[in-house]
Order: structure tokens, then C-alpha cells, then sequence
């Protein structure tokens, strides 16, 4: 341990939701996309899933706003250390739109992309189970542009670089494929339990 | 290399630049050996570190801070110095009112205490030197503009190179007395006489964008998310294109 001379840090509770290396930003909600935030319209909005899947298809906004809705109340974490808690999503269950499509047997990867070309690898395991969402509503209202509104994934067991947002689409795939930040020396992975940040961790 | 799926969609990332990735994984000891202060609220932190891997102007690093509990504060910086051999980088941190970490280096840190960091981090908000670079920064948002700015004339580059940086007033100004001519600065609270107080607007940004270099720019913009957000309409509206927009917010 490398202790740093003078240095207490704030006084804190332990916390044993908040994962290693990471801070609670309380009302804060930090915005880090890379691109330039996009003026797209629900009306322009769409989501497809293709690649290793028995059915391709597209939902339009309407489309996608008929299926069962699901709601994620609880916890994000941002790579760059930031937590928040009791965060509430509403959209659809990822597992709703996969269970149209059907993932071949052999599809074991997904890669997210984004309405910006963004891009985010994750395994097919990641996405499935209640895990994963589409998500149009925080808080009960329409999710800002500049968090992914429209629409955005949201994967809050990992880390929310990997929760593509203003999403266009999965590509599901029989392997690992790294994508914007994963090229960039992020972790494939990006769990923050194990504090999975840059790649070698 | 692995040739990576590539999204049909409207809008587009600009690319990463190549960079290594091996140094990110390894936390160095760094130890402080100059403290200079660069405006009232702004110090400028020399950093030896004997075993750095070198960087591309525009990439930032993550640095720890350990309590003797072991409770551990992390957060990213910029880094403010052009890519030289010297074993030492700069950063430049603001002071943010109760910040942990910023908190720190301006009341407490003296030369010869040691941090950690691990970097460099990000080939996205690099700039190799290659290409013409209009840079837009506000704030500390400028750091990592400096050390393109600074690598420009440390290399004597000829491509062109233009700062438009923003602050409160001539004294919030970090790195005053460093620009030259390819630098406009805009002051939003308090301004030297001639020069107008005001946000940064389309007028500053249509003028750059007249004058195009053969190719285009790529355009850097940095600062909180609510500057970069206001910056990057700004050139999208003079007909910038967005997938040559990169863009660092500090959160
Ligand atoms: C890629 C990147 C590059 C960056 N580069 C630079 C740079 O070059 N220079 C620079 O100055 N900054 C830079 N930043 C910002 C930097 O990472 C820090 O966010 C900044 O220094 C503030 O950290 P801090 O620990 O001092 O403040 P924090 O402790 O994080 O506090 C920030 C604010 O939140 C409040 N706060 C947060 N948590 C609590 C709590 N639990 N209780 C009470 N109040 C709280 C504080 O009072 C303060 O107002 C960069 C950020 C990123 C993402």
C-alpha cells in the first residue's frame, strides 16, 4: 500500500454497495460520450437485432413501445469512478426482443451499436436472464438526449460505458469482437466487482 | 488485428489512433517535484515518473490517492505536458470547492510527495500531430489542448493549429502568458478593454471554419459537459462534420 502523505479523504460509511475504486455521486449524473450528443427523434429512433439469430428484425419506436414494459431499479457504475444509486429505468427486457428473434445455439457475443456509430462488445450472457434492458424513462420521464435518449441499453451490472446509448442495434455473434472503448484499452468484460476497468485488469 | 464489425448508421465515431494500451495496466509511483500556480484557482503539478511510457498530446491519466486506511480516491487528468523524454509529465488541476482529490494538491501537496497514476489512457482524444486541429476548450478543458499546442511548437509542426479557449475572465486564464497567434480567447465574466464579455459563439467558431486547410479540421473539444455540449452544436452548425468531432468531458 502506497499511502499518500496528509491525505484523510472524506469522511465515509462503508458502503457495501458501492463497488471497489468507486465513489458515490449522489444527485450528480456525469456525461462522458465521446461524440457529439445527436438530435435523433423517436420517429427517427428504430432498433434491430441480426447476425446469428433465426428471425432479423427492426422495431420502430411504436414497435418496440407495444411490448410488455419492465422496469431496473438500483445501482450504475461508471468506469471513471462515479456510482449512483436507487436509479430508476423504464423500457422493455432485452430478453423480450431476443426471444423473437432467437439467437442460434451457436451465438455466444453480442456487439451493441449506436444510432452514432458508437460501439460496445458483450457476451450474449450479459444480455439475457432480466439483466438487460432498452431503456426510454428515467425516473419517470423521457430519458435525455445527452443520456441516451431516445433510447439507450442498459446493462447496470456492468460497467455503463458497455450500456450503448442512443442504440441502434445487436449483432449477435459466435465470438468476442471489441468495440469503441474496448479498442481504445478498456476491458472486454467490465465488471465492477472485479474492478475489470482497462484491459489486463 | 482483428477487422471489427462497423455499424450501418447515420451519424459516425470518429476512430481511434493508434496507441498502446500495455502501460495502462500498471499503477507507477509519481513523484511531485514542482508546484507552479497558473491562475487562482488553477496549479500546474510536475510529476516524475521515472518509468513512463510516453503519450500522445490530448490522452489522460487515472492517479490514486491512498489514506492510511486504505480507503483509495481515483480520478482521471489530462495531461497537460508535450511527449518528451524527460521521465516527468504536468498536470494542471483546478481546485474544485470540496474536492477530495483536488482538494488535496492544492492545500496539502509539496514537492516530494508521491501519488500514483497509470496511463496513458484513451487513442480517442489523441491528436498524433498529423492532421489539422482546431482545438475548443473552456476551463481546465484546456489541458489537454495545451499539450497539442505545446508538441506543435516543440516539434515546429506546419500543420495548422488553432485554440479558441474560454474562461471566466483574463485571470482565470491557465497557461495566459503561453499563447500566441493561433490562439482566440474568449472571456465570459470580465474581458481587457476592446475585447468583448460573452459566451462563445457562432461568430468565434464561423471565422475557423471559413478558413479550412486542404482536408479539413479535426476538431478537439474539452470541458464540462454542459461546454462541450454548447461547443460541439456551435460547429455542427458551421458545417463542421460530426464524425470529425472528438470530444473529452470532464463529467
Ligand atoms: C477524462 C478526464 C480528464 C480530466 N482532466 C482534468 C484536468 O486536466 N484538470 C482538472 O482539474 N480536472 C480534470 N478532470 C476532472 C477530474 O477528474 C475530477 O473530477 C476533479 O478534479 C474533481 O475531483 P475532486 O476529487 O477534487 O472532487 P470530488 O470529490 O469528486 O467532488 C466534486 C464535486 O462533488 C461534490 N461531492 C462529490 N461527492 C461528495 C460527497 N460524498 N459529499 C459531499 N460532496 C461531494 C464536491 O463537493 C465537489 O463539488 C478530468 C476528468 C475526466 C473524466
Amino acid at each position: 500500500m502506497n499511502v499518500t502523505r496528509g491525505f484523510a479523504g472524506r469522511p465515509r460509511v462503508p458502503n457495501a454497495a458501492l463497488p471497489p475504486g468507486q465513489y458515490d455521486a449522489g444527485d450528480d449524473w456525469p456525461v462522458l460520450s465521446a461524440e457529439v450528443t445527436p438530435e435523433l427523434t423517436p420517429a427517427e429512433w428504430s432498433f434491430r437485432i441480426d447476425g446469428l439469430v433465426e428471425e432479423p428484425r427492426s422495431w420502430s419506436w411504436e414497435q418496440a413501445h407495444e411490448l410488455p414494459a419492465s422496469a431496473y431499479e438500483g445501482d450504475i457504475h461508471c468506469v471513471t469512478s462515479w456510482s449512483k444509486f436507487g436509479v430508476r429505468f423504464g423500457g422493455v427486457s432485452l430478453d423480450t426482443f431476443l426471444d423473437v428473434v432467437r439467437p442460434h445455439v451457436s451465438a455466444t457475443h453480442a456487439v451493441a451499436y449506436s444510432h452514432t456509430g458508437y460501439t460496445a462488445n458483450l457476451p450474449l450472457a450479459d444480455l439475457t436472464g432480466g439483466r438487460a434492458w432498452i431503456a426510454w424513462e428515467f425516473d419517470g420521464e423521457p430519458l435525455a438526449p445527452e443520456h441516451g435518449g431516445p433510447a439507450r441499453l442498459l446493462v447496470p451490472h456492468l460497467y455503463f460505458w458497455k450500456s450503448a446509448k442512443w442504440i441502434a442495434g445487436l449483432r449477435i455473434l459466435d465470438h468476442d469482437e471489441p468495440g469503441f472503448w474496448e479498442q481504445n484499452g478498456y476491458h472486454a468484460r467490465g465488471n465492477p466487482w472485479e474492478e475489470q476497468r482497462y484491459s489486463g485488469d | 488485428m482483428t477487422e471489427t464489425f462497423t455499424p450501418p448508421t447515420r451519424f459516425a465515431v470518429p476512430g481511434r489512433i493508434d496507441v498502446s494500451n500495455r502501460a495502462a495496466a500498471v499503477w507507477q509511483t509519481a513523484t511531485i517535484t514542482e508546484i507552479r500556480r497558473e491562475s487562482p484557482h488553477a496549479a500546474t503539478f510536475r510529476l516524475a515518473v521515472p518509468a513512463w511510457a510516453g503519450h500522445l498530446p490530448g490522452q489522460h491519466l487515472m492517479l490514486r490517492l491512498t489514506a492510511e486506511d486504505g480507503y483509495v480516491a481515483q480520478r482521471h487528468y489530462s495531461i497537460a505536458s508535450a511527449p518528451d523524454d524527460a521521465g516527468h509529465i504536468e498536470l494542471t488541476l483546478d481546485h474544485v470547492e470540496g474536492g477530495e482529490v483536488s482538494g488535496w494538491f492544492h492545500t496539502v501537496a509539496e514537492p516530494g510527495d508521491t501519488v500514483e497514476v497509470r496511463g496513458p489512457l484513451s487513442g480517442f482524444f489523441a491528436w498524433p500531430g498529423d492532421r489539422p486541429a482546431l482545438l475548443i476548450g473552456a476551463g481546465s478543458g484546456v489541458v489537454p489542448l495545451m499539450s497539442m499546442l505545446r508538441h506543435h511548437r516543440a516539434r515546429g509542426l506546419d500543420v495548422p493549429l488553432r485554440l479558441l479557449v474560454s474562461a471566466r475572465s483574463p485571470e482565470e486564464l491557465i497557461y495566459a502568458r503561453e499563447y500566441g497567434a493561433e490562439t482566440t480567447p474568449v472571456f465570459t465574466r470580465s474581458a481587457p478593454e476592446d475585447v468583448p464579455v460573452g459566451r462563445m459563439a457562432a461568430a468565434h467558431v464561423a471565422p475557423l471554419l471559413a478558413e479550412q486547410p486542404p482536408g479539413g479540421w479535426e476538431a478537439y473539444v474539452c470541458g464540462s459537459n454542459g461546454f462541450a455540449e454548447h461547443a460541439s452544436r456551435l460547429l455542427v452548425a458551421a458545417g463542421q462534420p460530426v464524425h470529425r468531432i472528438r470530444i473529452e468531458r470532464f463529467g
